[in-house]
């Protein structure tokens, strides 16, 4: 559905983008993801057509970006961007209108999300009385309300309280299921596991790592297991199919970390242990996420 | 707050007009001691301006000895051969009360030297009456008054006004480039609408709002000035003005002395009748012109320095290239170009787009060529399509700058940017 094609973007003293190149399927929740500073927000901008890039191109559903597609995207920028002397419900109308809508069509749905999202009651007050949560809320409103197909939210839950961010969560995947398209730009990495479907990572300007979110964690499956058990402590006589990585006690029982030698398989490892030690549970450390970014960002391999 | 600031205004000149002539009433009495050898002055000095005179038979020695004890405000010292006279005080005495004596030592001592030459005083001031000139004019359609004072009156408000409105109208577009900026509102609307559109749209927005402040504030003084001009004709106004008047020519001894002649019934009505000889529509017609396209012209720039700074201390160091050759123009048309509207200095400054608004309005009442008028006119236009340009290019790249040290040569940058 976009297609990013050799972006370069040099601003005077240094490149945010180099050659980054990203293709995003339709109906998916895409996550960009990189430490501050990699070009995400530069990437955004130009998405938006706030800037242009120095070079390359990017096609929307197989057209090259122009002012057409302005109201089939939504943009939530990570600062809040309204008016803080303007009412709500009037700067939402105002900016739907800036993407398309008319004027009755705007309200209706204003009214309408304002209601879905608990914020009705605060139509009439200005930016400034309302506290950061609701302000947030107010402009998801003005990023969905005019139905676009491709959504662009930067760092769309810093600042919500565990229930708030519940709700707008529960809303991106409503409109994900709806059809939309979701691109995140995020450093939460829970998030990213819990929503995205693919992600990239920029840093430095580079892409550095991109694909479905299953397919990376499986490249950096290692065989780590973490087994709790209950029974004696397993000695190290060698003759394991597991190397052991660390242990220690829990609660009346012990855990361990092991590492599959090459070659063996779970169930190497459970014939192994069945006659020695109760087992209480086996389970694979997938390295997260947050680990994979950190890996990748400090070893640039 | 449109409605508020005329009253405001005219309600502070008021004031301050009355509690000026009340002056009397309202200051502090000055008592004056008089050592007088030449005995010229003895209970001839009038008690008026709220100066009184007491005449004492002390010599200068004794009566300064004792000054301080006296209680009087001040000890007046004139020798016999009149040069050479003091006034004492403890504290500094002012310039008016000063003049108000000098005034009256002048005209007593200017009878006494006309009597002993024999010159009888009434004769004299039928002499000294002065001519006065009633300006006319030739035009097309015959003669007509000119009336040179209202048309000074005229430029003068019309420069005053635009010069200060173009300040006030382009710093709101500034501020309010840079809270778009600041409150990170320009990302969003951006990613709806091209930055120039932005640009101009608040640049038309302000602008509108100062054009229909300007014609409530012209509807509003017109309507007043009518009500004042009806009521001062009626009331007593002679007393007052007679005064104002007084006060004002205190410099020159002579013209004091001649003052009491105006007579200020006559001079307001003159003022309605003579706005005839200037055509109303057409000095409102571009004056609303001038106000507009300075206006569009200047806040092009506003804007451009508002999207280059990150709060509105920073925009400082703009300010000074703005502001100079609008202050510039400023002195030079009240001071130059009111007095010569068609040397080619005046005709110049009523051109070139940055310094026309306020030099051709002060020339517009005293009659400009039209093919000036017109070409004035079209330079203006392509001047503001200029700053425009200008401006939208640097516009649309610093609005996104955050942090970046604001220089020409980083607007310079701005400006060069592709597209």
């Amino acid at each position: 559905m976009l297609s990013v094609r050799h972006i370069v973007k040099q601003y005077a003293s240094q490149r945010a983008l180099d050659d980054v190149s990203i293709e995003i399927e339709k109906g998916k929740v895409f996550g960009l993801l990189g430490p501050n500073g990699a070009g995400k927000t530069s990437l955004i901008r130009i998405i938006n057509q706030i800037t242009a890039p120095d070079s390359g191109e990017i096609l929307f559903n197989g057209e090259k970006l122009n002012q057409v597609h302005v109201e089939r995207i939504g943009y939530l920028p990570e600062e809040r961007g309204l008016y803080k002397k303007m009412e709500i419900g009037e700067q939402i109308i105002y900016l739907a209108q800036l993407k398309g809508l008319t004027r009755d069509e705007a309200r209706r749905r204003t009214k309408y999300w304002f209601e879905k999202l608990g914020i009705q009651g605060w139509w009439n007050k200005k930016i400034e009385e309302l506290s950061k949560g609701m302000q947030q809320k107010a402009q998801f409103v003005a990023t969905v309300l005019h139905e676009p197909e491709l959504l662009i939210l930067d760092e769309p839950f810093t600042g919500f309280d565990p229930v708030n961010a519940e709700i707008i969560k529960n809303e991106i995947l409503e409109l994900n299921k709806k059809g939309a398209t979701v691109i995140f730009s995020t450093h939460r990495m829970e998030s990213v596991e819990e929503l995205c479907d693919s992600i990239a990572l920029l840093n430095l300007s580079h892409k550095i790592l991109d694909g479905k979110v299953k397919d990376i964690r499986n490249t950096y499956r290692n065989g780590t297991y973490i087994l709790e058990y209950e029974g004696d402590r397993l000695s190290d006589n060698g003759s394991a199919p597991f190397t052991v990585l660390s242990e220690a006690s829990l609660d009346g029982g012990r855990q361990m970390k092991l590492k599959i030698n090459t070659g063996c398989k779970v169930n190497d490892v459970l014939q192994y242990l069945l006659p020695l030690v109760v087992i209480n549970r086996v389970e694979e450390i997938i390295p997260t996420m947050n680990e994979i970014f950190i890996q990748t960002v400090s070893n640039p391999n | 707050m449109t409605f508020l600031v005329p009253v405001l205004f005219i309600g502070m000149i008021a004031l301050t007009g009355y509690l000026v002539a009340k002056q009397n009433e309202l200051g502090d009495k000055k008592t004056v001691e008089v050592v007088d050898e030449s005995n010229m002055f003895l209970n001839k000095m009038k008690n008026r301006d709220n100066i009184e005179y007491h005449y004492i038979n002390d010599n200068y020695a004794t009566a300064k000895a004792n000054f301080s004890k006296s209680g009087y405000s001040y000890l007046l010292y004139i020798p016999s051969s009149l040069t050479g006279v003091q006034l004492l005080s403890e504290k500094k005495a002012s310039a008016i009360t000063l003049q108000n004596i000098e005034n009256g030592l002048s005209e007593i001592a200017q009878a006494q030297r006309l009597l002993s030459a024999g010159i009888d005083t009434a004769v004299l001031a039928k002499a000294q009456k002065p001519i006065s000139i009633e300006a006319r004019q030739i035009t097309e359609a015959g003669e007509k008054d000119a009336q040179t004072y209202i048309a000074y009156g005229i430029g003068f408000i019309s420069a005053l006004l635009i010069y200060m409105s173009l300040f006030i109208y382009g710093s709101q577009v500034m501020r309010g480039v840079i809270e778009e900026k600041v409150s990170r509102v320009v990302e969003v609307i951006i990613s709806s609408v091209k930055p120039f559109q932005l640009m101009l749209g608040k640049i038309i927005g302000i602008g509108l709002v100062g054009l229909t402040q300007f014609v409530l504030w012209i509807v509003l003084s017109i309507v007043l000035s009518t009500g004042a001009g009806t009521m001062l004709a009626n009331s007593n106004v002679e007393s007052k003005s007679a005064q104002v008047t007084q006060m004002q020519n205190a410099t020159t001894p002579r013209a004091a002395v001649t003052a009491g002649g105006q007579s200020p019934e006559n001079s307001m009505a003159a003022i309605m009748r003579s706005l005839d000889s200037i055509p109303i529509a057409y000095t409102i017609g571009c004056f609303l012109f001038y106000f507009l396209f300075g206006y569009l012209l200047y806040s092009a720039i506003f804007a451009a320095v508002g999207s280059a700074v990150d709060n509105e201390t920073e925009t400082q160091q703009f300010m000074l290239p703005i502001t100079l050759p609008l202050v510039f123009t400023f002195i030079l048309s009240m001071n130059f170009v009111i007095n010569n509207p068609d040397s080619p200095l005046s005709i110049w400054l009523s051109m070139i787009p940055f310094t026309s608004p306020i030099a051709m309005m002060i020339r517009i009442p005293f009659g400009v060529p039209g093919w000036q008028l017109a070409a004035s006119m079209l330079l203006m236009i392509t001047g503001f399509l200029f700053t425009t340009w200008v401006a939208g290019r640097i516009y649309r790249v610093g609005i996104l700058m955050y942090g970046k040290k604001a220089s020409y040569k980083e607007l310079a940058k701005w400006f060069m940017y592709k597209e």
